[in-house]
């Protein structure tokens, strides 16, 4: 054995040692920690969904559920209280949901709408010069948004609605309204046989309104000669109801009031308590958030935009038409979605007042069936799908009014 | 020469100009006072006249106990109470703290106190609850005063003593090591509201300071995950979430753990909810932080995973507290969904309570009173964390 023979763990030193060398330079390259750390996040997330759903299936197993939405297909033989469109026992849990969705936009188009307008009132009303108007104002809002919705409706349902004197002595307003414990009923228009005819030839009427209203504001930018929109654009829309009236030769609709005889109400349009509770809950819990929104956006406006106006010798309601809503508009929109999407959401608190909506009928559903993945993925599913339309809306209406840059 | 500024002169004010100024400037404003007017005295009248002889507060003060701390032991009172007495000290030894620039007396503290004293005096109670208030009363007056001598560089400290009285107050409420163990299932009314809100955002918290650190990452997979995460929750109302957890939450769980307590559940549940939120209420703060700071740390030669922790956490964290609270009272409101899965915090309790057979019916009494017990917790939070906003920002 020569002397020059060294012992083999000499030679391998250098290569591990190399390789030491160039673990060491992997690990101090960023590139390698991000393609690692992003391995490592997808490896934990399969691996716990892989955990979740094995969990899952061995259950469901245990308790003899198979996954799969066959069973919307199935009667449904439950009763829904109130619906839009005709449904019976009879039916199927996919129309029965169906229904329920139907009940849920209801409420929210026009809670949606309420809201807007009394948000609007009382957040403007907390600027008010008058000091009585600014405070009741304040109130309402500190009032309504420190309390939780679920208990607003509580009240709204079981200490105010519930507790209306019953259909026998109702309270009436006006002689046109009444108010009772099985529900507030409300003068309603009924379509006549023309109402066809009324309705495309004023549709006809707007649009051509709409634009000889563009057109007249085009000529008066472009000329400098008087733009007289409205009259153009009144003109229009007058025209059109008045063809209408010589072809049909009655007005579209008939004025239907409830009428209050012998402990009956009939006629008119009845909207029942639950529905009532969780209107008037949404909108007055929603309108709070959106007044202190259209205070802030207000607020946020410079005060050189008021004086200007002001020198300019605009009225005090043109000055907040006219120069300091459109430009609040542009603080005010980004959160008035979120408020939006809320009241959205919240709508689903229905179950406490015992309103059929879409989570009040997809609960029942998964009593009744036992389906609770399918059932949560169909909420899932109607809740995102409400979301994204609504914040689709709002993003398209937000990027009209952000500042157009020339 | 130098030019002497002075306001302009005041004309003297009377209550008849304020009157006309504020009340009666012109012909609408008038109409607009008068029709106030009108509503406030009708609506007030017909509300003090409801209170006074229709409505019957028997119901509220049998179940005072009850709206409180529901069915807690009542040999167990003292724990509650400690609890309670610790968390207040602590607040007026950070109150102190945080005021101690402000003269010792203002208004509102002595108002305060004032309210306190006739609360003590004017309640319904047994003499321990009252003897109880008081000693917790002048326990958080000493703390104040204590902690407006503090030297300036305790924050650090505080914030750990808050960990330590949350461990502290889990461990007197929940029993164990030592003390009686109180089941989860008696756990109810005003005690289990303020639990479930405080551990819920407590618990939320690491949840949400990952989610929002993922949200920025530079990776697109975990940027990736931690939007959907987000974005799914955010899109769900909070009733959705709770059923996942009461419902589906034992279908996930292995075998052993599918008997999980209602009110861990319901905790999940808050906790899976109010990280999305917090996650975005974070990013706003993360993103509220000037680039040169990021740049700053690296020049230092910081890792990355010590840039954010030593450098960019802090300040979006402190940037956020005034969210964070409003997402702690929106929380606290929250909390009254768990009625709707049958646990007995204050508006599942006062539900219970309306159920009993001598008092059907009257809801209006209960929902008010609890209505004012959240409006004062919700009020007074936001109050107070405007107030402190406004002194950090001035000091």
């Amino acid at each position: 054995m020569s002397s020059d023979q060294l012992p083999i763990t000499n030679y391998l030193l250098p290569i591990t040692h190399y390789h030491y060398m160039k673990l060491q330079k992997l690990l101090r390259d960023d590139r390698f920690w991000q393609i690692a750390g992003q391995a490592i996040a997808f490896l934990l997330v399969v691996i716990l969904i892989a955990l979740l759903w094995d969990n899952l299936t061995y259950n469901l197993r245990q308790l003899g559920i198979q996954l799969g939405f066959d069973f919307l297909g199935v009667q449904a033989s439950f009763d829904i209280g109130e619906t839009v469109i005709p449904y019976d026992p009879s039916n199927s849990y996919g129309q029965a949901i169906f229904v329920g969705l139907i009940n849920s936009l209801r409420v929210v188009v026009l809670g949606l709408i309420l809201a807007t307008i009394f948000g609007l009132i009382f957040g403007i009303a907390q600027l008010s010069d008058n000091w009585l108007v600014q405070r009741l104002a304040v109130a309402y809002v500190e009032i309504f948004r420190n309390v939780p919705l679920l208990l607003q409706l509580f009240f709204w349902y079981f200490a105010v609605f519930l507790n209306l004197p019953g259909i026998e002595n109702p309270i009436a307003l006006f002689g046109a309204a009444y108010l009772t414990g099985q529900g507030v009923f409300f003068p309603w228009i009924e379509a006549t046989a023309g109402a066809g005819i009324w309705l495309v030839l004023l549709l006809v009427g707007i649009v051509s309104a709409i634009a000889l209203w563009r057109w007249r504001g085009r000529v008066m930018v472009e000329r400098g000669r008087a733009g007289n929109q409205i009259w153009y654009a009144l003109g229009s829309i007058l025209g059109a109801i008045a063809i209408a009236f010589i072809l049909t030769r009655s007005i579209p609709f008939r004025l239907n009031l409830p009428q209050a005889t012998q402990g009956q109400i009939e006629g008119g349009l009845r909207l029942s308590p639950e529905f009532c509770a969780l209107l008037a809950g949404l909108v007055i819990y929603t309108s709070s958030y959106i007044a202190e929104i259209v205070r802030a956006g207000i607020l946020a406006v410079p005060k050189g935009q008021w004086e200007a106006a002001r020198a300019l010798g605009l009225k005090p309601n043109r000055i907040m038409q006219m120069v300091i809503l459109p430009q609040a508009l542009r603080v005010i929109i980004p959160p008035l979605t979120s408020q939006y999407l809320n009241l959205a959401k919240n709508s689903s608190l229905a179950i406490a007042v015992g309103f059929p909506d879409v989570y009040f009928v997809a609960s029942t559903t998964f009593n009744q069936t036992g389906r609770a993945v399918e059932v949560m993925l169909l909420i899932m599913m109607t809740y995102l799908t409400t979301s994204l339309t609504i914040s689709l809306v709002m993003n398209l209406y937000n990027r009209s009014v952000q500042i157009k840059e020339r | 020469m130098q030019i002497q500024s002075s306001a302009p002169p005041t004309p003297p004010t009377s209550p008849l100009n304020w009157v006309q100024k504020n009340l009666f400037s012109t012909w609408y404003n008038s109409i607009l006072t008068l029709v106030c007017l009108a509503v406030i005295v009708w609506g007030l009248s017909s509300f003090i006249s409801w209170v006074v002889s229709t409505a019957q507060w028997e119901i509220v003060g049998a179940n005072l106990r009850l709206f409180f701390v529901g069915r807690f032991p009542h040999e167990l009172y003292w724990r509650v109470w400690t609890a309670l007495g610790l968390i207040l000290s602590l607040a007026g030894i950070c109150w102190g703290y945080i005021v101690r620039k402000s003269p010792l007396f203002s208004r509102t503290i002595l108002f305060g106190l004032g309210a306190l004293i006739a609360a003590i005096l004017l309640l319904p109670i047994e003499l321990s609850a009252r003897l109880w208030i008081l000693a917790i009363a002048i326990i958080s007056i000493v703390g104040y005063a204590a902690g407006r001598k503090l030297p300036p560089n305790i924050s650090p400290w505080l914030t750990a003593a808050w960990g330590l009285v949350f461990i502290v107050n889990l461990w007197l409420i929940g029993g164990g090591l030592g003390l009686t163990s109180v089941p989860t299932n008696v756990w109810s009314g005003l005690l289990l509201t303020l639990l479930t809100a405080i551990c819920g955002i407590v618990l939320s918290f690491p949840f949400g300071v990952l989610l929002a650190l993922g949200r920025q990452s530079s990776l697109p997979v975990v940027r990736a995950f931690s939007i959907l995460y987000i974005e799914v929750v955010r899109g769900l109302p909070l009733i959705g979430i709770l059923f996942l957890a009461q419902v589906m939450l034992p279908l996930f769980l292995p075998p052993y753990l599918r008997n999980l307590d209602r009110v861990l559940r319901a905790i999940a549940g808050l906790v899976l909810f109010s990280a999305a939120y917090l996650a975005e209420n974070i990013r706003g703060g993360l993103q509220a932080i000037p680039r040169g700071q990021f740049e700053a740390a690296k020049a230092l030669g910081l890792s990355p995973p010590l840039v954010v922790l030593l450098i960019v956490l802090p300040q979006a964290l402190k940037a956020v507290i005034p969210a964070i609270v409003g997402q702690f009272i929106g929380l606290l409101k929250d909390t009254s969904l768990l009625s709707l899965f049958g646990l007995l915090e204050l508006t599942g309790i006062s539900r219970s309570i309306l159920a009993q057979p001598q008092f059907l019916g009257r809801y209006a009494e209960v929902y008010l009173f609890i209505g004012l017990l959240y409006w004062l917790f919700c009020y007074g939070m936001s109050t107070a964390s405007r107030y402190l906003e406004r002194k950090l920002n001035v000091s």
